[in-house]
């Protein structure tokens, strides 16, 4: 009994702090795998619709983008109000039929060739915009044979 | 030389004490930065361009079931007046047709859904719909997975299973060139 009250009252209070940084590592390396960072900044209002029979995207880099809005405040007085396609950076100027496949090419070529049968179109359409402009997309896409596409949607909670 | 080797002993061990400062000032900014919002929607597969509209006329109209979006976002479901919220179970049954009526489909293998809208059909209420014939067939899959293995429908399952289920009950969805009304 004796040898054990000695032992305590010589060790030294202080709780050791040399494992906190690996215990901050390790959540920073979980946070740092599960970051997706926004690759293009939207121009537009994307509120996707809700739905229930979703599917998930599985691989980020098979997947491209096209966003179907009508622009944000600050960009009213220039591009109107008015539905608009955004593909990444910047709204599409010319005629969708032009602009899509080249977008569409500019991400087949860094995937490799193997999995580009598995290359997926999502749209993040935003639920006010009528299908005319939706349609000229989906036309758009038929053209230069991107066939899989995804209607972006959130879970509705039933 | 003794001086050096007593310093040696104090500091034989780098202050480890900032690293865990410097290790949470990476964890915030990834914290800030991060958004884990998984992507997720409706897959579908578009038909492959071609110039020429399909002639579905030749079709048996009983096989037919053509839902009409409209620009004020109203439904025809075969000729009807309809509500979104009846269009899965009134599809469910056309597809199936459990009382063999003669007006729905002979066979699930036969039933084509027509889907229709106008340009100035709303998204959300088009994907709605969408949504809605989708969900028929994930029950109507659903259903049958439960019959043959046991199992609920889901896209974990081996593709043998899949491929017979979607034999036997295949998802035939046919758009039509929207009509070019109430676009804005």
């Amino acid at each position: 009994m004796s040898k054990f009250s000695k032992k305590r009252g010589k060790a030294s209070p202080a709780i050791s702090t040399a494992s906190l940084p690996d215990i901050i590592f390790m959540l920073l390396f979980f946070f740092m795998v599960v970051t997706v960072m926004r690759n293009s900044e939207l121009l537009i209002d994307v509120v996707v619709p809700e739905a229930t029979e979703l599917q998930k995207l599985e691989q980020k880099s098979l997947v491209n983008y096209i966003y179907v809005g009508r622009p944000k405040e600050k960009y009213r007085n220039t591009y109107g109000t008015s539905p608009r396609v955004q593909l990444n950076d910047a709204f599409v100027k010319g005629s969708l039929e032009n602009e899509i496949p080249i977008f569409l090419e500019k991400h087949r070529i860094k995937v490799p060739e193997a999995q580009r049968p598995r290359i997926t179109t999502s749209l993040r359409v935003d639920g006010d915009v009528t299908m005319g402009i939706v349609q000229d997309v989906k036309t758009a896409l038929r053209k230069s044979n991107q066939l899989k596409v995804n209607y972006s949607a959130r879970i509705r909670a039933n | 030389m003794a001086k050096k080797s007593s310093r040696d002993r104090v500091n034989n061990e780098v202050n480890a004490g900032s690293m865990a400062d410097i290790a949470f000032l990476l964890l915030i900014f990834f914290l800030v930065t991060t958004t884990i919002d998984v992507d997720k929607g409706i897959t579908v597969k578009l038909p492959p361009w071609s110039e020429d509209e399909p002639d579905i006329t030749k079709l048996n109209k009983r096989n037919v079931y053509s839902v009409l979006v409209n620009a004020q976002n109203q439904l025809l479901v075969r000729g009807d007046l309809a509500n979104v919220d009846e269009l899965r179970e009134n599809a469910k049954e056309f597809i199936m047709n459990p009382q063999k009526k003669e007006d729905l489909a002979e066979k699930p293998t036969k039933a084509i859904i027509s889907l229709k809208n106008d340009r100035g059909t709303n998204y959300k209420t088009y994907l709605e719909v969408y949504n809605e014939l989708k969900a028929a067939y994930n029950e109507l899959w659903d259903a049958e997975c439960q019959r043959l293995y046991g199992v609920p429908y889901s896209e974990d399952l081996p593709i043998a299973y899949r491929k017979e289920i979607k034999k036997k009950i295949p998802f035939v969805l046919s758009e039509a060139e929207p009509t070019n009304f109430g676009e804005e």
